[in-house]
């Protein structure tokens, strides 16, 4: 068990603005640790991923994560809104990576499968076009794509793939960290099973660690093991995924639970 | 710490539920609940539905949040942890190292075959950041105990979402058998198995007794209880 977290987060309070959304949320993430956080529209966990993901600054709190040093080295937690902006866009596209609910804002869709996938390794300096291809091509039959399809646009895949494409596109750089805001939610029961599998397996194999807001109660117990409940803006519970849907403490928390088919 | 040393020691638990929806109901389902559980030991938690044996097993996993009381869990390196105040990592720890829960009903996952459903458990990282077993070699002792228990090898491909409820309690069997922990938490492990089955499922229990593990059960069927058991804890309704 790694003794430092990778992402340290305190009091992160975000507002659109007179109007607080997020109020005040503290947690920890470790390593290979993937927190789901879960609630109803408008409870601020979409907001409160772009805060943390450096997308959105917050009006107040800390959020640190542990910057690689080295090529194995994991280093001293660092403020990200102290950074300069070339920094954080490097970590973005290095270590963090992000699965948007819609894959067309994650996706360029007038390129093809095969540049969407390899644009971060371009981006970090890969210039030789068939180690870049290799590696596009390795990635797409990871997430199950049959590689034939490289040269297509994405507006060519279905929504599954899309998803899926995006996720490839996101993990080739071998990230430590990955947000995903409803990754699951604008596909299909029967294509979500699939993917919400693949994401399983993918975890698991990199030791990713990731934040996952996900309004389904069901993804939250496949792939989190911690969960931290929102309402208004604040965390009313948070704890062990199976224990907090097992045995829910707080009034919102117990609606929210007997309020679906048992997940 | 000796060998000695309970690999479950639970004082004074109480487990209340508050059910806000409902008008504030209160549920007190245990109340000062004490029991100790040395290496080789299966104990039984006897008595009738509803006087809080499931509550004790989840209690004890880390399932349920204890209202008060400790519930000290032996570790690997012989120290002893009390569940009740642990983090969700070292509950996530202690789950790896030190507890097993075999429910009546097996959760599927999609997509995922039976055969790795089982062999799942050898793939966790161990303390030293590896796999505990390569996947070929996970697989195919994951086929030796589909085999024992009798999982045709024609539905080990299947994710075990069609099986019949027999053959998924088998799956879920095998799964936690496969690596066990020290301590084993099992909730009506024959429920639903047929009486070749159930013979295989004793011999396995009392196999991991004579291993050391120590077991808390429910076992409805008194001669099931009977072959494995080696004391009984009579469930009383709390008092009000």
């Amino acid at each position: 068990m790694s003794q430092a977290p990778l992402l340290r987060v305190r009091d992160l309070r975000c507002a659109y603005g007179a109007r607080e959304v997020v109020r005040g949320i503290s947690f920890d993430l470790w390593p290979g640790e993937v927190l789901a956080v879960v609630g109803e529209s408008g409870s601020g966990k979409s907001t409160l991923l772009n805060a943390v993901a450096a997308r959105h600054a917050p009006v107040g709190g800390t959020v640190e994560f542990a910057v690689r040093q080295g090529p194995d080295g994991v280093g001293e937690l660092a403020e990200i809104y102290a950074m300069t902006e070339a920094q954080r866009r490097l970590l973005a596209r290095t270590d963090w990576g992000f699965v948007h609910q819609n894959a067309a804002d994650g996706l360029r869709m007038n390129v093809s499968a095969g540049a969407n996938v390899s644009e971060r390794l371009m981006a970090l300096g890969q210039r030789h076009y068939g180690r870049l291809r290799a590696q596009a091509s390795d990635w797409l039959q990871r997430v199950e794509i049959d590689p034939a399809r490289i040269d297509d646009r994405p507006d060519t895949f279905s929504g599954g793939m899309r998803q899926r494409l995006q996720i490839a596109r996101n993990l080739i750089t071998a990230p430590r960290l990955v947000f995903m805001d409803e990754p699951t939610s604008s596909l299909d029961v029967s294509v979500q099973a699939r993917l919400l599998d693949m994401l399983r397996m993918l975890t698991r194999q990199m030791e990713l660690a990731a934040i996952i807001v996900t309004h389904d109660l069901a993804v939250a117990r496949l792939l989190a093991q911690r969960m931290v409940v929102m309402q208004g803006g604040n965390a009313v519970e948070a704890g062990l995924t199976d224990q907090v849907l097992d045995d829910p403490q707080h009034p919102y928390t117990q609606l929210l639970v007997s309020s679906v088919l048992p997940p | 710490m000796s060998s000695m040393t309970p690999l479950l020691d639970m004082e004074g638990v109480h487990k209340r539920f508050v059910l806000h929806l409902q008008n504030q109901t209160v549920l007190d389902v245990l109340r000062d609940f004490s029991l100790r559980v040395l290496p080789g030991e299966c104990v039984r938690l006897s008595g009738p539905s509803g006087m809080g044996k499931s509550t004790v097993l989840k209690l004890a996993f880390g399932n349920y949040q204890a209202s008060d009381g400790r519930i000290g869990l032996r570790t690997a390196d012989n120290t002893v942890v009390d569940i009740t105040q642990a983090s969700p990592r070292q509950i996530v720890q202690l789950r790896a190292s030190a507890v097993g829960y075999v429910s009546q009903f097996l959760r599927v996952i999609p997509r995922v075959s039976a055969l790795d459903v089982v062999a799942e458990p050898l793939l966790e990282r161990g303390p030293d950041g590896h796999p505990l077993m390569e996947l070929d070699a996970a697989r195919a002792e994951a086929g030796r105990w589909l085999e024992r228990l009798r999982i045709p090898a024609s539905l080990w491909q299947l994710p075990p979402a069609t099986f019949s409820g027999g053959e998924q309690q088998r799956i879920n069997i095998a799964r936690s058998f496969i690596r066990t922990r020290p301590l084993l938490l099992l909730d009506e492990p024959t429920a639903s198995l047929d009486p070749l089955n159930t013979a295989t499922v004793i011999e396995l229990i009392r196999a991991a007794r004579d291993q050391g593990v120590g077991i808390v059960g429910i076992f409805h069927d008194p001669e099931v209880a009977a072959a494995v058991a080696s004391r009984s804890v009579a469930m009383q309704a709390p008092s009000p």
